[in-house]
């Protein structure tokens, strides 16, 4: 072994001089610098979406599917009265494109106040494709990888997600991410049974009428707290029995009114027996 | 020990008592019950199935007593900071008030907890919704008239205590939801001009969440309000006896009787055994649905809000109010004046709970009727009455759907904005069209009854005569059903005496005389009376002359006429070609 070594450093030692070192060191350094960046800086540095063919592809598949609203450079298209028909993309993100795509959302089905989630028209590779298009429109958030979504957490974490979730989501999607109206037929959805990594991309990008909750405002860390959150309350037992929809007092007040009606009949019931004195035996 | 079973030599002897009678002797020679319950056990109910609704009401008070018993044993209405230890693990390690904590304790650690936390809820949604259904009941058939005026207004402070009640318990748990509404309370009270911010800082002894709110709402809730209620509804139940039931008409019964059975045993034990079907009915919905799930909501924090924020049902009306009023301010010198709150919040609810009080005294007034009324009325028989109702549902009914808009938007993809807006014209338009549309209902079902009386009852028989020509043969009604259906008094129109007096002096009170004159005259204009003697008899002679019509007709009638009604048809058949 040492025998090895001390042979392959002479003869680097021996070639050091050599026309072709210096090349060699630099392409060496450009390769780690290259390759530790790829493996270490943040994701939004896609090296498959980067891919010149899969971006052709996704273009191709823009140009059938989404240009006739995004416009065929997806610079976005105005309506006459100068509202957006459909909005510009450069810049949305690989992350807005395989949210709004990844859950039907996109293409829409039919203008409307908000584009509604249906199944998905695109399979996984055409949506990759799709984003890695979008994405090479200018630099925007990237798909997250499964480790910033999924994950063990502490139950303090979990805790911690719940306050975060409170504090920054129930008003719109409600305490049990039921979902809720907003004003004018536009509403923030369920979030039961939505993927993880759709949630993330969600906060990340702000769709629809959501704000978007940018890594300096929710940390990557706080945004997985809050899907674990939401993850361990979707598997949480219904302890009181059926949840009634999980929409606050008024469904409960419904089933009260059900509840007074059984009540009602039971009265109806009683009155209808009266004493046995009274009845005649059937001829 | 020798039983008188024998006409033996030896004489009888008291057979010896019973241990139990024993008791009942020991405690009658010194409370005197056997005097007391002598009348009461013997006393007289009416029986019908309208007449258990407010037993609904207070076996759902008694159940109430029972499981909130129950919650204050653990229950601890401090808003003292602690760290959430307990079994739920989504909250572990929060920091939260002691009373957030403690109810999760006793839905998660107490045995039997969730289940009685969540019985006392719906029992209480229960008894509010039981206490209305009893009051339009009592609204419907008229059973508020002189005497129980005052009864009637004993039960429209039961509901509104029962409201406050239900509010005070709401705000206990201290979760998110009881802290929203506990926000919106403080927002109505400093809606007050002027006096509104001293009397929020009272209220929560200081600013809003302040420490001391729960603890204050605590004794509201266990001691005052209960109280209260208790006391109203033995005053509620002890007029009941003194003016005894009141009973429907029908033969044999009179202003001057009531006709039923005896409270023993009877009516002890169908209202016994209603008191378990009650407490069996809020056990189940305890058991199987979930109610203020508050290990969902988490603790208050007054930074935090949750979509589908709503009161308990019966506050909805409240809700819709604030929810479809327009945001309109004065702003004078300074000050704010918040009509957008303080119309919806403080002056609708008063205004509305001051017509519902004092309906008695307006009908009253109006129809001038100030007579003793035992026996009910239909509700077709007071049309004005029953249309004004049904506009009252629609007017609560709408303003609870408008407290709800978000639901409605979100459960059945509407648009929030266009609900809010119907709602502010609805509320005006609907309910008046409501009422038109139940008056002339009540009429015509007025009117279907007249025709039974005059005509007697549709058979279902369909007759040929000799000439081809079909007709329907109509039957009279029993005599009981027709004695039932004339016992309804007629109505009178109220005149207005004179404007002026013999001197031509304008009358004082003039105006006021024709004003009620015209209400009157609006109240029972439409009305149908029932038939008078000789338009009865007129009837009945009708159908004596067409029976006599077909008498000739008599065994040579056409095939199908021995089912007239008037023939016994035991083993007759139709002609079989």
């Amino acid at each position: 072994m040492r025998l090895l070594t001390r042979r392959i450093s002479g003869g680097l030692s021996a070639k050091r001089r050599s026309r072709f070192a210096a090349p060699v060191v630099l392409l060496l350094g450009l390769l780690i610098t290259g390759g530790a960046y790829a493996a270490l800086a943040p994701a939004n540095a896609n090296t498959k979406t980067d891919d010149a063919t899969t971006i052709a592809k996704g273009r191709a598949l823009f140009l059938v599917g989404c240009a006739s609203c995004h416009g065929k450079n997806a610079e976005g298209i105005l309506t006459v009265r100068g509202k957006n028909y459909g909005p510009a993309l450069a810049g949305v993100g690989a992350a807005a494109v395989d949210f709004q795509v990844g859950t039907g959302r996109m293409p829409m089905a039919q203008p409307g106040v908000q584009a509604l989630q249906k199944p998905p028209a695109y399979n996984a590779d055409e949506i990759e494709a799709l984003a890695a298009y979008v994405a090479s429109l200018g630099t925007g958030p990237s798909i997250p990888s499964a480790d910033q979504y999924s994950g063990k957490v502490s139950n303090q974490e979990l805790v911690e997600g719940g306050e975060f979730f409170r504090t920054n989501c129930t008003a719109c999607h409600n305490f049990a991410a039921a979902g809720g109206a907003l004003p004018g037929g536009k509403f923030a959805p369920s979030l039961v049974g939505v993927s993880a990594k759709h949630i993330y991309e969600a906060m990340l990008t702000g769709p629809q009428q959501m704000p978007v909750f940018s890594n300096g405002v929710l940390t990557p860390q706080d945004k997985k707290e809050i899907i674990s959150y939401l993850k361990s309350s979707e598997t949480e037992p219904n302890y009181g029995g059926f949840a009634l929809g999980s929409i606050g007092p008024v469904s409960e007040g419904m089933f009260a009114w059900l509840g007074v009606g059984v009540l009602v009949g039971f009265a109806v019931w009683i009155a209808a027996h009266t004493s046995r004195s009274k009845k005649k035996k059937e001829a | 020990m020798s039983n008188a079973k024998t006409n033996g030599t030896k004489p009888a002897t008291a057979e010896k008592s019973s241990k139990a009678a024993g008791a009942a002797t020991w405690a009658d020679d010194r409370l005197g019950i056997a005097t007391m319950a002598k009348k009461q056990i013997r006393k007289v109910f009416p029986d019908h199935w309208s007449f258990m609704l407010g037993e609904i009401a207070l076996w759902s008070f008694v159940t109430l007593l029972i499981t909130g018993v129950f919650l204050t044993f653990w229950f601890k209405p401090s808003m003292t900071d602690v760290v959430y230890n307990g079994s739920y693990s989504q909250l572990r390690g929060l920091p939260m008030s002691e009373a957030y904590a403690s109810t999760l304790n006793i839905s998660f650690d107490v045995r039997g907890g969730l289940l009685l936390r969540q019985m006392h809820h719906w029992a209480a949604m229960l008894f509010i919704a039981a206490m209305l259904v009893h009051m339009m009941r009592v609204f419907l058939t008229g059973a508020f008239r002189k005497p129980r005026e005052l009864n009637w207004l004993i039960g429209g402070v039961l509901l509104l205590l029962g409201i406050v009640e239900g509010f005070a318990g709401y705000s206990l748990p201290d979760d998110l939801l009881s802290g929203t509404g506990l926000r919106i309370a403080d927002g109505l009270v400093k809606a007050t001009p002027v006096l509104g911010s001293y009397m929020s800082f009272f209220m929560f002894g200081g600013e809003f969440p302040g420490d001391s709110i729960v603890s204050r709402l605590y004794t509201v809730h266990i001691l005052l309000v209960p109280g209260l209620l208790l006391a109203l509804i033995g005053a509620h139940m002890l007029l009941l006896v003194y003016h005894k039931h009141t009973q429907w008409p029908g033969p044999g019964r009179t202003e001057q009787n009531v006709v039923g059975y005896p409270m023993m045993p009877v009516y002890a034990a169908k209202a016994g055994g209603f008191f378990f079907i009650v407490f069996g009915t809020v056990a189940l919905m305890g058991g199987l649905m979930t109610i203020n799930p508050v290990w969902r909501f988490g603790p208050y924090n007054p930074a935090e809000v949750t979509a589908g924020s709503q009161p308990d049902w019966y506050m909805g009306i409240a809700e819709g109010l604030l929810r479809i009023m327009p945001g309109w301010e004065t702003h004078l010198w300074g000050f704010t004046l918040s009509w957008n709150i303080f119309i919806p919040g403080q002056i609708a609810p008063i205004a509305l709970l001051s017509l519902v009080l004092g309906y008695p005294f307006i009908e009253q007034w109006i129809t001038g009727d100030k007579r003793e009324h035992h026996l009910l009325q239909r509700p077709r028989d007071a049309p004005t009455r029953t249309a004004f109702l049904a506009a009252m549902i629609t007017v609560y009914g709408l303003l609870w759907a408008a407290g709800g808009n978000d639901i409605l938007a979100h459960v059945f993809h509407l648009n929030l904005n266009k609900i809010t807006y119907f709602m502010r014209g609805g509320i005006f338009i609907i309910p008046p069209l409501v009422f038109l549309l139940a008056k002339r209902w009540a009429i015509s079902l007025q009117r279907s009854d007249n025709d039974r009386l005059l005509h007697g009852y549709e058979t279902g028989v369909i007759m040929r005569d000799a000439q081809g020509g079909y007709t329907e043969r109509h039957l009279p009604i029993s005599e009981a059903e027709a004695y039932t259906l004339t016992a309804r008094e007629r109505d009178h129109i109220y005149v207005a005496s004179s404007t002026v007096d013999a001197n031509g002096v304008a009358a004082p009170a003039a105006r006021m005389d024709t004003l009620r004159a015209k209400l009157s005259h609006l109240w029972f204009k439409d009305y149908l009376q029932k038939p008078t003697v000789e338009e009865l008899e007129e009837g009945h002679h009708h159908a004596e002359i067409e029976h006599e019509h077909d008498v000739p007709l008599e065994g040579h009638a056409a095939d199908g006429h021995q089912f007239d009604g008037r023939h016994d048809i035991a083993g007759e058949e139709l002609r079989q070609h």
